[in-house]
């Protein structure tokens, strides 16, 4: 579905700033005017906390801010401050995020719109620092809405929408954002830094409504409803998660209407694919080597080759990313997560692809492919071999079930 | 613009049972077993503190046994919250409550946050959360841990708080085995009072002591900042033993100089209740076997298991720095070096 895009009323920039990812969404925190967040250090995601201190400490932004024994009480104080109607932060990253686990699935069971970002980190053991996105993706099925972001400006831009998003009352369910580890989290980027004003007109004061716990509403939140109605809940659930995709078209919108930007569609980065016959689909940061490797092969080589980024992973955009793949001889599917003993050994990304267009009749050989695990760069060379499997397979010269490769592994 | 929400709270300490407020916030519509002192707990809690409370309660009998969806027994605003969350889902709502108010959000008024937990969630998961709720001094809430010994939702399984030697289903009694269990009891409202100093208020109480615990609960609130109240909670289900005598084992608890009722206000131990008349020597500990041969969980006792247990409380009463609650002895070339009194307390100038 088409967003129709008005005119944009203005361009309302405050600074343009060099900043880090993190950096840029300790600014969305300020914009946002968060009530409470909760801190506790795990490298790459604690960027945001020492830049959200910072702010605080020069008295930039008025937040209750919580530094917390762990990354299960950082997660639980939030929840439970955002049941009394304060609008709330929080993030993690790799082990950190799964020490949190247990909040992070209670708080989408709550329905309660808390942001989080998680800067994607491998998990420990052995340590690794780098990006890998099994953190994040591990939520999938918990009932979180999961973008990626790609640059530290669209980071600043998916938190703003992303409080929006959580809690229109249609929705109701936490967002976790993935930032890039080191890639993004840490490296600077220039940043546009809209109005206060601008941001008070996209996003509107936090409110719970009836669902607010305080003695003039002495509801009871969570009771022990065992078999008699956990399939309703879930079912509400599933259809807030329904109505995201909604409600996530509406925002971009209107964020493209007053902020100016945000790109052709909420969920897809479409790049060079007008006259494509391949493209590769993948999220996060991984765009940006494919972008230049895009650009050099079309030049060097005149092939017809383009990149699709998904921008929200979940609600899963099947519509968006069906009509824009179905258009395509092959796609290749990049995974910075792996999916150990998955059908046909591959990615998370390439198994919710290929479900994706399971049922279309026409549909695109689809390549998978594993890079930069741990926060391994994508160089130039392994982005040519991506595209030339991938080619490749678009011309049916894989061999059945080799439809999976790692790339730049040493074996 | 800071409007920060008043420390204190308006609930004057009760007199006598005559002065304990009739409203009931704690009603009918639970599933707790006959006898069970938790759910007193529960009920002489809120009735402490009042409607303008908001109520967060961790994973254990009272929310599996006692929060069902359409027969919840609270008419105060009630939330679950996880096994081990009891501190930070206290620190998020007064955190919440706190910055709402501040900013306008919210009418600035005073309003009672108590999280509870159980043993297995406060003293064993959770105490971490807990220890970091009491540091931080600028939010008012109140953890209560109502301890019934064991993990008694999940069928009487072994925690850090059940006795020495007791029977559960993780600690049954076998024929190789007598005793299965050999730890001691973990002191947490002792531990919790020595390792928070600005916390300004933690007690130890009992239902059976029902003004006496409302009286802490209410002394908690009035205070502010992070405080701990911890009850113990004779368990029918898990001790073994005919709901009718729950008051009973209550009382002998603490008779029996087990379980001292006592509170750490500002840092000072004020002993309450029995506990302080046996430190002061106007009352008679009675033996522990009164206590133990009340309660199935210790049937298979030998006359060499009760005299362990017998010594180990005689050693909290004689040799601890306050009977029965600082488990600290000082050499006795450091006595006038500290300054510490050692006579005992009614012979203090210090109370």
């Amino acid at each position: 579905m088409a967003v129709e895009v008005k005119t944009k009323e203005t361009n309302e920039i405050e600074t343009e700033q060099l900043a880090t990812g993190c950096e840029a969404i300790a600014e969305a925190i300020r914009l946002a005017d968060v009530d409470v967040m909760a801190a506790y250090p795990i490298r790459p995601y604690d960027g945001v906390m020492q830049a959200a201190a910072k702010l605080i400490a020069n008295g930039k932004m008025d937040v209750e801010y919580i530094v917390a024994d762990g990354e299960h009480s950082q997660f639980e104080i939030v929840k439970h401050a955002c049941a009394v109607g304060a609008r709330v932060f929080v993030g993690s990253s790799g082990v950190g995020w799964f020490y949190a686990f247990e909040a992070i699935a209670v708080t989408a069971g709550l329905r309660l719109p808390v942001v989080a970002i998680c800067g994607n980190r491998a998990l420990d053991d052995p340590g690794a620092f780098g990006t890998e996105h099994n953190d994040s993706l591990a939520v999938r099925d918990l009932g979180w809405l999961l973008p990626w972001a790609e640059t530290a400006q669209e980071a600043l831009d998916l938190a703003l929408m992303a409080w929006r998003v959580a809690e229109d009352k249609r929705v109701s369910l936490p967002v976790a954002i993935g930032l890039d580890g080191a890639f993004l989290t840490h490296s600077q980027h220039i940043v546009k830094i809209p109005t206060q004003a601008a941001v008070d007109r996209f996003l509107p004061k936090f409110d719970l409504g009836d669902r607010l716990l305080h003695p003039d509403n002495p509801i009871t939140i969570a009771p022990q409803v065992d078999q008699d109605w956990l399939m309703e809940i879930r079912r509400q659930n599933d259809a807030a998660m329904r109505n995201a995709l909604g409600v996530i078209r509406e925002a971009h919108a209107d964020f493209k209407r007053i902020f100016g930007r945000g790109g052709e569609s909420p969920f897809l980065d479409e790049y060079m694919t007008d006259d494509a016959e391949v493209v590769v689909i993948g999220q996060g940061t991984l765009s940006l080597p494919m972008k230049v490797a895009i650009r050099r092969l079309r030049k060097e080589r005149g092939l017809k080759i383009g990149l699709v980024r998904l921008k929200w992973f979940r609600p899963f955009p099947t519509e968006e990313v069906v009509k824009s793949l179905r258009r395509f001889k092959a796609v290749g599917v990049i995974d910075r997560d792996y999916s150990f003993g998955s059908p046909y050994y591959g990615g998370v990304l390439y198994n919710e692809i290929r479900s994706a267009l399971y049922s279309q009749e026409k549909r695109p050989v689809i390549v998978g492919f594993i890079a930069g695990l741990g926060g391994r760069e994508i160089e130039q060379p392994m982005a040519t071999e991506i595209f030339e499997k991938t080619m490749a397979a678009g011309k049916g010269d894989l061999a059945a079930g080799d439809t999976c490769h790692w790339i730049g592994v040493r074996e | 613009m800071t409007t920060e929400i008043m420390p204190a709270q308006d609930l004057p300490q009760i007199k006598g049972v005559k002065d304990v407020p009739y409203d009931e916030l704690f009603v009918s519509g639970h599933r707790t077993c006959q006898g069970c002192e938790s759910a007193l707990v529960m009920r002489h809690m809120v009735k402490a503190s009042g409607p303008r409370t908001i109520v967060l309660g961790s994973t254990g009998c009272m929310y599996v046994a006692n929060t069902t969806y359409y027969t919840t027994p609270w008419v105060v605003p009630w939330m679950h919250t996880q096994l081990g969350a009891s501190g930070s889902a206290a620190l998020g709502t007064a955190a919440g409550l706190k910055v709402l108010m501040r900013k306008g959000k919210l009418k600035n008024e005073k309003i009672n946050v108590i999280a509870f937990c159980g043993d297995g969630g406060g003293a064993d998961m959770g105490i971490g959360a807990i220890s970091a709720t009491l540091t931080h001094k600028d939010y008012n809430c109140l953890v209560l841990l109502y301890d019934n010994e064991s993990y008694a939702n999940t069928d009487i399984q072994l925690s850090s708080q059940t006795p020495y030697g007791a029977v559960t289903t993780f600690s049954p009694s076998g024929d190789k085995k007598r005793l299965m269990h050999t730890r001691w009891k973990k002191n947490v409202p002792g531990m919790l009072a020595a390792g928070h100093p600005e916390s300004r208020y933690i007690a130890a109480g009992c239902a059976a002591y029902a003004v006496d615990l409302m009286n802490k609960i209410r002394k908690a609130l009035e205070l502010g900042g992070p405080t701990f109240v911890h009850t113990l909670d004779p368990c029918p289900k898990g001790w073994d033993y005919h709901p009718q005598y729950s008051q009973e084992l209550g009382h002998l608890a603490v008779e029996t100089g087990i379980w001292p009722l006592y509170e750490v206000v500002d840092g000072v131990c004020n002993l309450t209740g029995p506990t302080r008349q046996i430190a002061e020597g106007r009352k008679k500990r009675k033996p522990v076997y009164e206590y133990l041969k009340r309660q199935g969980r210790f049937a298979h006792f030998i006359d060499e298991d009760v005299e362990h247990f017998q010594a180990q409380v005689d050693k909290m009463w004689t040799d601890w720095l306050i009977p029965g609650v600082i488990p600290f002895t000082v050499p006795a070339k450091d006595v006038a070096i500290l300054k510490i009194d050692k006579k005992p307390m009614h012979e203090q100038k210090t109370a």
